[in-house]
């Protein structure tokens, strides 16, 4: 059993790349025995990535890893498993219609004789849970029980396999207030018992409250690794951020006119309460928040593919029915969609066929399509956007990230929307194709539409917005103006809910 | 590397159809007859009819299993209602009625309750049949107007063209130019590929797949009229097994069995095929053991390949556009 204050796992110039782009390039971590170590950073500053290549996911390309002060080589999350690394991930896949003793040994039931020794299964989950401080029957079936419980039921299958490092990938995100005052409690049953735990969580008052040391992570590398006592919140969240806006941001100065769209107190309890905003004409507003924030939620529902509970949604002062995608586009609304091949393209189909989707009506005679004026329209946008292929008719899978994100921007723009909603309209795409996009959107707004934009990267909303609403788990908590917005500013709103900082 | 492959399954099946012909004539004394040229084309009829239906909807990621006991059901309808002093205008009215009925039931209860398409099919397979039983129980309608059967029998004139010919030929134009020509056939094509993507496009996912549905009962009806008279016969157990048959066509065609590709053309090869290769077998007289082997493999292989060869040329295209 590790002493505390052991030095359990130590990461050293670690390196990733995937493909083109650099994940990480070039982490350091320490962690001993008895620590809760909170690992921070915006989204895409490599915490994830770290953490798979910990629980085994992804090999690191560069760098050194030690247990123990032995060398290390991930690469199966059973090796990782065999060196004492758990994972518990947010949504933990539990066996519903089993004892929750029988999740904790599941493929590994002790055996008696040719059969499983029930009652030592029972037992040793009985004292598991114990040790834990959580007071579960580990007869009772796991269906039913809370996500908190769960992720409980989880740690205890990694003790019993001996688990010294438990790796959580923001384990409050999906949790109530008292659930997660269960999962602290857990977490410090965890260190009594000198094991480390290594946690991500963007909600920065937990983490001030439990853990002792602070790493913070930035574009793949760490910037600073503390005990909690050696920081603060400002100081923390200004590593986060720490980075200079550049000409990635073509923004440029338009007039701005009426309000064309307005959303009134909109509701829909299970994601976002009382959401209340107007974009004009010729404006781009950014929502801003975390991920999971409700912002694109709020999205969906004004474009319809949901519905909300209470509350509406007008468009150029008149109502807007509700949960009908086809209603909103007569009303010439388009969304540019979060998950651009799940929901903004038919990856199979070609590229001229995804292009011409929501433009029926101008291809078309009485009945039948025109094909030519569909090759037309691919042309045209084609060279608009500058979308790179070979022939209009490869399916948009051969497309590299950015011409598929330029064809999903293409299909809507083709519509001549007065709304666009453009949802993390970067996400995943290089550099060079970001500050594309970018101009795109900003030479939409200077046509005169009113763009909504969600984004995830500060940078971008900072850039981009004349105006921008911060989200804080389905409510609205701040609205900045350009000028007044910073980095500081949103990510305290975004991580706190507190409008200064 | 230029080189673009253009080989698809769709070509591939017209080239085996002409290897089949030649192959057939030269080892037959009758093959291109022109008996046995409309024997194939009217022993197909009522399969290429039911799969202008089903090939959508394959398309959209559904299936229907029970468009043979629909054939069967409108079959019954009509001989019911024809003998029960329907003129026989109204008793075939009354049959595609039905049969349009029977899969707009299909489709709310796959759509709107939920289920599974096949297991919905699969347990209106057995009602549809049922209700057929119900109806005629074991007696068989076989008294109808001469123009009609004839209709089902005869060809045209003196050519060997049967004269049903000119019905599917309308269909397959009306159906193959819905499918690759008009807006309905492309969401239709965009929901198969993915349904989640189609409902961000702003498609009414349930009204289309409930109308695609309907549509392919409706030609399970027409397919039930021509069948009865064809064979001047209206019983409970009319083309008992013919769903296999259509999907198996449609599956043989290049239509996707995951839903998002397919081509009407490719359809009417693949009835084609497996018709033309039937008639070889028999002509050959290859015992029926033989027969189904052949229609096993040749269907496996329908469904092999076109995974292999579009996989394939994904790669080529991929490998050039990310260059």
């Amino acid at each position: 059993m590790a002493q505390q204050g052991d030095l359990l796992l130590q990461m050293k110039g670690v390196q990733k790349r995937f493909g083109g782009a650099i994940a990480l390039s070039g982490t350091d971590l320490s962690i001993r025995a008895g620590e809760i170590h909170a690992l921070l950073g915006e989204n895409g500053a490599g915490k994830s990535t770290m953490l798979k290549i910990l629980a085994g996911v992804h090999v690191n390309d560069g760098g050194t890893i030690s247990m123990a002060g032995r060398s290390f080589q991930t690469g199966s999350p059973q090796a990782s498993i065999e060196q004492g690394i758990a994972v518990i991930y947010q949504e933990p896949s539990l066996f519903l219609d089993l004892t929750l003793a029988e999740n904790v040994f599941i493929g590994r039931q002790p055996m008696k004789g040719a059969a499983i020794d029930w009652t030592l299964v029972q037992n040793e989950a009985a004292r598991l849970f114990d040790e834990l401080g959580v007071p579960l029957d580990p007869k009772r079936l796991a269906r039913g029980l809370s996500i908190a419980d769960q992720q409980v039921v989880e740690i205890a299958k990694a003790l019993s396999m001996n688990a010294n490092i438990i790796l959580m990938d923001e384990p409050t995100a999906a949790l109530s207030a008292s659930e997660v005052e269960r999962l602290m409690t857990v977490m410090q049953s965890l260190k009594a018992a000198n094991k480390a735990v290594i946690f991500v969580s963007h909600r920065l008052d937990e983490v001030f409250m439990i853990s002792d040391f602070i790493t913070v992570m930035r574009d793949g590398a760490t910037v600073s690794e503390n005990s909690v006592e050696q920081t603060d919140m400002q100081k923390v969240i200004k590593e986060m951020v720490g980075r200079e806006l550049t000409e990635l941001f073509p923004k440029t100065e338009h007039d701005i006119g009426d309000v064309v769209l307005e959303v009134k107190d909109i509701t829909n309890p299970a994601y976002f309460r009382n959401i209340s905003f107007k974009v004009r004409k010729g404006e781009i507003v950014a929502l801003a928040g975390l991920v999971g924030s409700g912002r694109s939620e709020v999205a969906r529902a004004i474009f319809g593919i949901d519905k909300y509970d209470s509350g509406s949604v007008e468009v150029n002062g008149e109502l807007l029915q509700k949960g009908s995608p086809i209603v909103s586009m007569e009303r010439k609304i388009a969304l540019v969609p979060e998950d651009r091949r799940q929901q903004g393209l038919f990856m199979i189909a070609g590229v001229d066929r995804n292009i011409a989707m929501e433009s029926f009506d101008r291809l078309k005679g009485k009945i039948f399509l025109n094909f030519k004026k569909e090759r037309t329209l691919t042309e045209t946008w084609r060279d608009k956007l500058s979308i790179k292929f070979e022939s209009a008719s490869d399916p948009v899978d051969s497309l590299s990230g950015g011409n598929q994100q330029k064809t999903v921007l293409a299909k809507w723009l083709a519509t001549n929307p007065d709304i666009l909603i453009v949802d993390e309209p970067t996400r995943g795409i290089d550099v060079g194709t970001k500050a594309e996009v970018h101009k795109l959107i900003d030479a939409a707004a200077g046509e005169g539409k009113a763009v909504l934009m969600i984004s995830s990267e500060l940078p971008e909303v900072l850039g981009m917005a004349d105006r921008i609403i911060v989200m804080r788990e389905g409510h609205q908590v701040a609205e900045l103006s350009r000028k007044d917005a910073t980095q500081e500013k949103v990510i305290a709103a975004a991580t706190t809910g507190s409008k200064g900082a | 590397m230029k080189f673009k492959l253009r080989f698809t399954w769709d070509t591939s099946i017209l080239i085996l159809l002409v290897v089949v012909w030649i192959l057939a004539s030269l080892t037959t004394d009758n093959f291109l007859s022109s008996i046995n040229v409309s024997q194939i084309f009217s022993n197909t009829s009522e399969i290429t009819i039911m799969a202008f239906g089903v090939i959508f909807l394959i398309i959209t990621g559904e299936i229907d299993l029970s468009v043979a006991s629909v054939l069967a059901l409108s079959s019954s309808m009509l001989g019911w209602s024809y003998a029960h002093g329907a003129p026989i205008w109204l008793a075939i009215i009354i049959a595609m009625v039905v049969g349009s009925l029977c899969g707009f039931i299909n489709g709310f209860l796959v759509t709107k309750v939920g289920l599974g398409s096949l297991a919905v099919t699969i347990g209106t397979l057995a009602l549809y049949r049922g209700i057929a039983n119900g109806i005629l129980g074991t007696n068989t309608i076989n008294e109808f107007p001469e123009f009609w059967t004839g209709f089902g029998f005869d060809t045209i004139g003196t050519s060997f063209i049967p004269q049903s010919l000119p019905i599917i030929v309308i269909f397959g134009i009306g159906f193959a130019l819905l499918l690759h020509n008009t807006p309905f056939g492309r969401r239709t094509l965009a929901i198969g590929q993915s349904p989640e993507a189609a409902r961000f496009a702003g498609i009414n996912v349930v009204k289309h797949k409930i109308i695609v549905f309907t549509f392919t009962g409706f030609m399970a009806g027409v397919a039930g009229v021509i069948y009865t008279f064809r064979f001047s016969t209206a019983q409970a157990d009319n083309g008992v097994g013919l769903e296999l048959l259509v999907i198996s066509a449609c599956l043989l065609g290049g239509v996707s069995i995951f839903g998002g590709i397919g081509t009407m053309w490719g359809v009417i090869a693949g009835v084609l095929l497996a018709g033309s290769v039937e008639s070889w077998l028999t002509l050959r007289e290859i015992n029926a053991q033989w027969r189904t082997i052949v229609t096993g493999i040749l269907l496996l292989t329908s469904v092999a390949a076109p995974v292999l060869i579009n996989k394939a040329k994904a790669a080529k295209i991929r490998a050039g556009n990310r260059s």
